[in-house]
């Protein structure tokens, strides 16, 4: 939305925009917490009002949104082919703007041993499903790194309910923003363990527990819980290049997560607005 | 209890040895009925193996199991065509480092007794022409052309379906509990219902044995076979074209390259006789096992390249051969079906109905469906295709899982066909398979789910009771 703001506010005319989602706004929508917009508008609010703020800003300038779109191919010739309920259509354009965000690391990436059992969710999942759908992924959580989703995400479902037994950190400092650890783990009393790496998941249907080492001592401890939730790094989407083979450039750009993986929006925005206002 | 049902024949376990009896046994005017007791078919060890169906050449080409895998394999062709699944014609190559080239003569040779067609053996520049990521250390090959991959629930799925079509009755969620000898007939008692049934054929893999006894049949004790497989991403592009085996180790075939239908490679399988019939664990000793194996084969190959791994558990039995025999009175006992049992299976089950028609008279069912055709695939169409379908129905315009390009329609329609739970959505659209495993896609599925079922959030399970996704659901259902 920024980049087509400000490639507007440059005064370029034929701008489309499109989402695979029913509405704009990206990971923004599921953010309902504080924290977004400090710099870029001067104000704290939470990532749905920043995403609304900037939707408002789409609508009213000469910018054509087309959400439920799916982009599934892209050309070095920069065809665009996107699929929605009314078809397939192929659209070129001078410029694209991979806008796309990013995905999340998982389990399977770690390939953390042991079983495969219900209860084991992305942090982002576990936030769509409470934030966007209103069910609880379970009670009794350990986390699984110590990325700002996790965070965010320990005190979430502590704020919902569930207990947040443990979050577990691989590595010897925190992984997310300082101010996320006080406020979502130090405020809720949830402990977070430095250098300790998950070695098994127990449970057959669904988690049961979780075995883990303490990396200093090397002492094993089983814990027990019903949910595990991994907040362990963030990938830039760009699998549109990938499997077309495109390295960017030549009138293809990536911004924002998609480019590389930012700790606030607020930077997102400028660099996509910059962006933006260079392609006018 | 209701009053049980009388058939003519009851299947117990819907795994592929199972399916494709309910499969056979459609062609003909009987009744029959699958039961298995997980809450879909193929959550048994049909949907963790390797998926290849085998030429056949790496058994005793004296043994039951060579022989019916050799017609296995005959089999799948024909059945590819008539329901509609992917079946693709790899091939394989027996790799032979230095000294190992009388081994794959040896194997050659069985192959050849057995009457598997066009075997070969290339050298090492046929090699480096046509598998470049092979080692150069590789001194030779055996080329086995009638090997290929299959999706081996897809194959469970269309042949149910046919079956199905066909009047077989397909009960899941139903766990046999007992079973007696009644005067002309055997009572079947399920979790959920009884049968009387003339005819008891037991497919229960793991089972098979537990199953036997409840008969009051011996039959050879099951040795759970763990191995465990690992799959690349697809950026990782396909290593080889054919399925490679290293020469053959003294149990198992060895740690192999599989080209998967889907277009990624799956390096394994592990092979460890374990206690625990339940322990599908994988580990990191296994996976260090497996990269170790296959660097040695395929040098490329990195442990970064990994984006999912499952673990699956053979039904060993002391012998190594097959134990397919009617027992008595009607009792016909399939226990043993480790590899090559996929492969085997159509063959096993021609096997059965053939030991099953000397007994009775078995007359072609009126009015047969020989197909069933494929839920679209919308990944893989046309342009042209894709727009008639929107066109049709603008649930396939909705994109769901974004890895794998699935949409809303294809959901629905695995649901319309059967799939309960997530792995069964899974399994049949590839849904969850792609590279976010599923971070993107499963509310959305969740939520199709519940809309076609009519059920709340949090009676959706992964696979089954127990596997429950959501703890309790807030949904403010009428609103
Ligand atoms: C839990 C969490 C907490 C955060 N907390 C803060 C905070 O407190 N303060 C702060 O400033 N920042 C925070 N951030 C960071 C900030 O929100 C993000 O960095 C920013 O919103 C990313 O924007 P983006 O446009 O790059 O990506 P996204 O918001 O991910 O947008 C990408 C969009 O592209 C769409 N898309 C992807 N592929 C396709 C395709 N093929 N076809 C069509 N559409 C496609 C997606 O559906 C999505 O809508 C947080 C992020 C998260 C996840
Ligand atoms: C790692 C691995 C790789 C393999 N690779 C290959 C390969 O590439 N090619 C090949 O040909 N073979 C391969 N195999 C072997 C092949 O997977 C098996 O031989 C085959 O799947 C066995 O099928 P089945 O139907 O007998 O067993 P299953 O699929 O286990 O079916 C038995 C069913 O019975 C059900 N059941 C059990 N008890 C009851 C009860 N009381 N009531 C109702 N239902 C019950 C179970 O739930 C189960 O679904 C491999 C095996 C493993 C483990």
């Amino acid at each position: 939305m920024a980049a087509a703001v400000g490639a507007a506010e440059g005064g370029l005319k034929k701008i489309l925009i499109l989402e695979r989602l029913p509405r704009l706004g990206g990971i923004l929508n599921q953010c309902i917490h504080l924290g977004f917009g400090l710099t870029y508008f001067k104000e704290e609010m939470t990532g749905t009002e920043y995403a609304a703020r900037y939707k408002k800003m789409v609508y009213e300038r000469d910018i054509e949104a087309r959400t439920s779109c799916f982009v599934h191919t892209i050309t070095p010739q920069k065809e665009i082919t996107f699929v929605c309920a009314d078809g397939e259509y192929t659209v070129s354009a001078k410029h694209i703007v991979m806008a796309t965000g990013c995905r999340e690391r998982t389990r399977e990436m770690l390939t953390v041993p042991g079983t495969r059992p219900a209860g084991i969710f992305t942090a982002g999942l576990a936030q769509e499903m409470v934030n966007i759908y209103g069910v609880m992924p379970g009670k009794e959580v350990v986390v699984i790194g110590s990325g700002d989703i996790g965070l965010i995400m320990a005190r979430r479902m502590t704020l919902e309910g569930a207990t947040v037994h443990a979050v577990l950190e691989i590595l010897d400092h925190l992984s997310g923003l300082i101010r996320n650890k006080v406020q979502c783990l130090d405020d809720f009393g949830i402990p977070l363990y430095l250098q300790h790496e998950p070695l098994e998941i127990i449970g057959r249907d669904r988690v049961e527990a979780i075995r883990y080492r303490n990396n200093q001592t090397g002492e094993h401890k089983i814990l027990p819980c019903d949910t595990v939730l991994f907040s362990v790094g963030l990938i830039p989407e760009q699998d549109l290049l990938i499997d077309a083979g495109i390295e960017p450039g030549n009138g293809i750009h990536l911004v924002g997560n998609a480019d590389y993986i930012h700790d606030y929006v607020d930077a997102v925005t400028r660099e996509a607005e910059k962006l933006g206002r260079l392609l006018a | 209890m209701r009053k049980p049902s009388e058939v003519k024949v009851v299947i117990i376990g819907g795994g592929i040895v199972g399916t494709s009896l309910a499969y056979e046994l459609a062609k003909y005017q009987l009744e029959a009925v699958l039961i298995e007791k997980e809450a879909e078919l193929s959550f048994g060890v049909s949907k963790s193996n390797s998926g290849i169906v085998h030429t056949g050449f790496q058994d005793d080409p004296s043994s039951l199991k060579a022989q019916l895998a050799v017609r296995g394999n005959q089999l799948y062709r024909e059945m590819a065509k008539l329901l509609d699944f992917p079946f693709i014609p790899t091939g394989e190559l027996v790799v032979a480092f230095p000294g190992e080239r009388e081994q794959i003569e040896h194997i050659r040779e069985n192959g050849e007794r057995l009457g598997i067609p066009r075997l070969e053996i290339v050298e090492g520049a046929w090699i480096r022409e046509h598998e470049p990521n092979l080692s150069t250390e590789i001194e030779c090959a055996l080329l086995g052309p009638t090997a290929a991959v299959i999706n081996p629930y897809e194959v469970i799925y269309a042949m149910a379906e046919n079956a199905a079509s066909n009047g077989v009755t397909i009960n899941c969620s139903n766990e046999v509990t007992a079973l007696e000898r009644e005067s002309d007939c055997w009572a079947v008692r399920t979790s959920e219902s009884e049968y009387k049934a003339h005819y008891v054929i037991n497919a229960a893999g793991l089972s098979a044995d537990t199953i036997s006894q409840m008969a009051g049949i011996p039959a050879p004790r099951i040795i759970p076979w763990k191995g465990e497989e690992f799959i690349l991403d697809r950026h990782a592009d396909r290593l080889t074209q054919s399925i490679i085996f290293p020469v053959p180790q003294k149990e198992t075939k060895g740690i192999l390259v599989i080209p998967t239908v889907d277009g990624n490679t799956m390096i394994g399988p592990t092979a460890e006789e374990i206690d625990d019939k339940d322990d599908i664990t994988t580990s990191e000793a296994g996976k260090k096992k497996v990269l170790r194996s296959i660097q040695r084969i395929v040098p490329c190959v990195r442990e970064d390249q990994i984006i999912a791994s499952f673990s699956g558990l053979r039904p060993a039995i002391a012998e190594n051969e097959f134990y397919i025999r009617e027992e008595r009175d009607g009792f016909v006992n399939i226990v043993g079906i480790k590899s090559p049992g996929l492969t085997a299976a159509p063959a096993i089950a021609e096997y059965v109905v053939q030991m099953l028609a000397k007994k009775m008279k078995l007359s072609p069912r009126k009015g047969y469906i020989a197909t069933r055709s494929a839920i679209p695939r919308f990944r893989h169409l046309s342009s042209d295709e894709r727009n008639r379908l929107i066109r049709e129905d603008p649930g396939y315009g909705e994109v769901v899982c974004r890895c794998e390009l699935v949409t809303k329609s294809e959901i629905r329609e695995a649901i319309k066909r059967g799939a309960r739970t997530l792995d069964g959505v899974k399994f049949r659209t590839r849904s969850q398979m792609g590279r976010c495993h599923g971070a993107f896609c499963t509310m959305k599925i969740m939520e199709i789910m519940a809309e076609e079922l009519g059920v709340t959030y949090d009676q959706i399970t992964k696979r089954g009771r127990g596997s429950e996704l959501v703890m309790e659901s807030h949904e403010l259902k009428a609103l």
